[in-house]
């Protein structure tokens, strides 16, 4: 957006329509920055798969800019641009041996067989296949062939590689230890990252930013940690982590904080964009910065609700209340009142403070 | 009953070819089975009629026509096929199914009608009674069979795979040579193999474009019945049967080559 220091992959305005009337790419603005490992994140169907083809010239942006290192790419040929790229399935040539596959992008560099030997040794290294040179890829485990791909994105030493789901068929523990894997090789590497997945807590293990994706717009881009305490909107608050949202007008504006009405209560909340008297917004509490107020007055913002429910989880509570006309409130208790402290029925005096409750512009439907 | 019904059905289609291989053996100059024959007598049954045609100079011939006009209408069936299924497979392709159904026009027009039209075009060009002209036209009837087979193959295609190799750096005819083409060379020969049988006992292209020089196997076994009947005539016929299996097996081994792969 700024005009970074070194903005490495910039989108600027890009709009795409396959079929010349819905936009599954609505004006995207993004860069990202040289070494850094950006994550595209976003329900299915939200453009990012749109996204990474854009980038690497598989489809042709209906508007806007693409560059690449300062350069606009829309004349370059995908073979040209110089960008490795893991698929969702691999895309593993099925008739070549694991050496063959990595080998492939140097012969076409004219790389002698000697030095692309050892490429392909160092490369295989690197994803922990030493010695797999010969077998097919029908031959390995989905883990190890996503570690072949990803050795054969990085062996020709692109400056950019993007990955479109690449975990998406492995079970958990293996995606898990391959998300910790990609991660140090990016790092190892110094490489751009740009990576797509729907799991927002990949997302957040994996990525310097997030971009979250929402209807073919970026809702924010920002650092995970960024994201889960100072979400700008709904869908960003209630996509990553969970949070209780309450609709309410603003009565009244003071600095940062305004109040809003919800029912016959009046709630003080952390105004996150410039809003006037009257406008709507979505009030976002987090369950887990909701405390249960022994005495009166121990936070900004104070209820007694009745509970309809209450789950023990081990290490916490699951406490769900009726908020006005809210019957899904929900209040995560860390377990030091013990088992039995809340019960369904009972009457609770819950609360928060004014910087825990943002006020955001309500999504546009 | 099934079984009975099935057996019928296998004799009706089977007999008139399998009857053929062994009254080419006959000692005599006959079409029937002499009594000998069916006393399975040794003497009924001689390899006369293969050693003429070996030693027939017009035999001969005809075979080399036969096999110089099939192998080069296959090659050019072959290339067209595939290129032509090679875009059709493309999703920038508009309006699939029209052209595909103009190309595998000439497998359902009646060949009397093709070979009409060769006829009548390739004249005006110059190419009626030459190996180029039966060449051309033998590929025209080829080349469908080779679309079909080479776009089944196609079916089961990833596109990411075109798509990593371009990302890997590969122009597309490296990605031709070295990643399509190996995953679909087995739909590419069965349909080369197709093409080759179709020129292999095609006649009514040649009857009307080929001239004395163009006379295939098929084109001589016209003519061998209806001058001079010889038993000869079965002993190619018998040839034929068994080069036909021969294609049949390598087409079927070839599936079963290409379905194991995926
Ligand atoms: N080649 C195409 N032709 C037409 N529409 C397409 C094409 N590719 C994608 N779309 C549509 O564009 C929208 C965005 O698709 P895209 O694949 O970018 O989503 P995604 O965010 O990657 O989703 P997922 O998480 O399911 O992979 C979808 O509505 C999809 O149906
Ligand atoms: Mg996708």
């Amino acid at each position: 957006m700024n005009a970074g220091i070194s903005a490495y992959v910039e989108f600027e305005g890009v709009h795409k329509s396959y079929d010349g009337e819905t936009e599954v790419v609505r004006d995207l603005h993004l860069s990202v920055q040289e070494g850094e490992f950006l994550t595209l994140l976003g329900p299915s169907g939200s453009g990012k798969t749109t996204c990474l083809m854009m980038l690497a010239g598989f489809e042709a942006p209906t508007r806007g800019a693409i560059r690449l290192g300062g350069r606009t790419i829309h004349d370059v040929p995908p073979r040209q641009r110089n960008i490795g790229m893991v698929f969702q399935n691999y895309a593993l040539f099925p008739h070549l041996t694991v050496g063959e596959n990595l080998k492939f992008p140097l012969e076409v560099r004219g790389m002698d067989k000697g030095d692309a030997d050892e490429r392909v040794r160092d490369a295989l290294r690197l994803v922990r296949l030493e010695g797999f040179e010969g077998r097919r890829p029908g031959e390995l485990s989905g883990g190890q062939q996503q570690r072949v791909a990803i050795a054969r994105a990085l062996v020709f030493e692109p400056r950019l590689v993007l990955m479109d789901e690449p975990l998406g068929a492995l079970d958990r523990r293996l995606r898990e230890e391959m998300q910790f894997e990609i991660r140090r090789i990016q790092r190892t590497l110094g490489v751009t990252v740009i990576y797509v997945t729907h799991d927002q807590q990949e997302a957040m293990v994996m990525s310097d930013r997030v971009a979250v994706f929402n209807r073919g717009r970026i809702e924010q881009v920002a650092a995970p940690e960024v994201l889960y305490e100072e979400p700008e909107r709904p869908f960003v608050a209630t996509f990553i982590g969970d949070n209780n949202l309450l609709r309410g007008a603003i009565v009244d504006i003071d600095g940062d904080f305004c109040q809003v009405a919800f029912g016959e209560h009046t709630i003080t909340a952390f105004l996150v964009s410039a809003r006037s008297v009257g406008d709507t917004v979505v009030l976002a509490v987090r369950p887990e910065r909701i405390g249960l107020a022994g005495e009166p007055g121990t936070y900004r913002n104070e209820f007694v609700v009745p509970v309809s429910d209450v789950i023990f989880l081990g290490d916490h509570l699951l406490v769900r209340a009726t908020m006005g006309e809210r019957v899904d409130f929900v209040v995560k208790i860390p377990n030091i009142v013990g088992h039995g402290a809340v019960l369904p029925g009972d009457r609770v005096r819950i609360g928060w403070t004014a910087t825990d409750c943002r006020a955001l512009v309500p999504d546009e439907d | 009953m099934h079984v009975a019904f099935c057996a019928a059905v296998l004799v009706f289609l089977i007999a008139p070819i399998l009857v053929v291989v062994p009254l080419s053996f006959n000692a005599e100059p006959y079409f029937t089975f002499t009594e000998g024959m069916l006393r399975l007598d040794a003497d009924a049954y001689s390899l006369r009629w293969y050693a003429s045609i070996v030693e027939d100079e017009a035999w001969l011939r005809a075979l080399v026509n036969s096999l110089v006009i099939g192998v080069s209408a296959t090659a050019v069936a072959t290339v067209l096929g595939t290129l032509a299924a090679l875009g059709l497979a493309s999703p920038a392709m508009p309006g699939r199914p029209l052209v595909m159904g103009l190309l595998i026009s000439p497998m359902v027009t009646p060949v009397i009608i093709s070979a009409a039209g060769f006829f009548f075009f390739y004249s005006s060009l110059g190419l009626a009674q030459t190996h180029l002209g039966l060449i051309l036209a033998h590929a025209a009837l080829g080349t469908p069979f080779v679309v079909i087979t080479v776009t089944a193959t196609l079916a089961g295609f990833d596109v990411n795979l075109t798509r990593a190799a371009a990302s890997l750096g590969a122009g597309p005819w490296r990605t031709f040579r070295r990643v399509q083409l190996p995953l679909i060379a087995p739909g590419v020969l069965s349909g080369a193999l197709f093409a080759f049988a179709t020129s292999f006992d095609e006649v009514v292209a040649v009857l009307f474009m080929g001239g004395i020089d163009q006379r295939t196997i098929p084109r001589q076994m016209w003519s061998g019945i209806r001058e001079q009947i010889s038993p000869a005539i079965l002993a190619v016929a018998t040839f034929l049967i068994a080069f036909a299996l021969l294609l049949m097996g390598v087409v079927e081994w070839l599936r079963r080559r290409g379905s194991q792969a995926d």
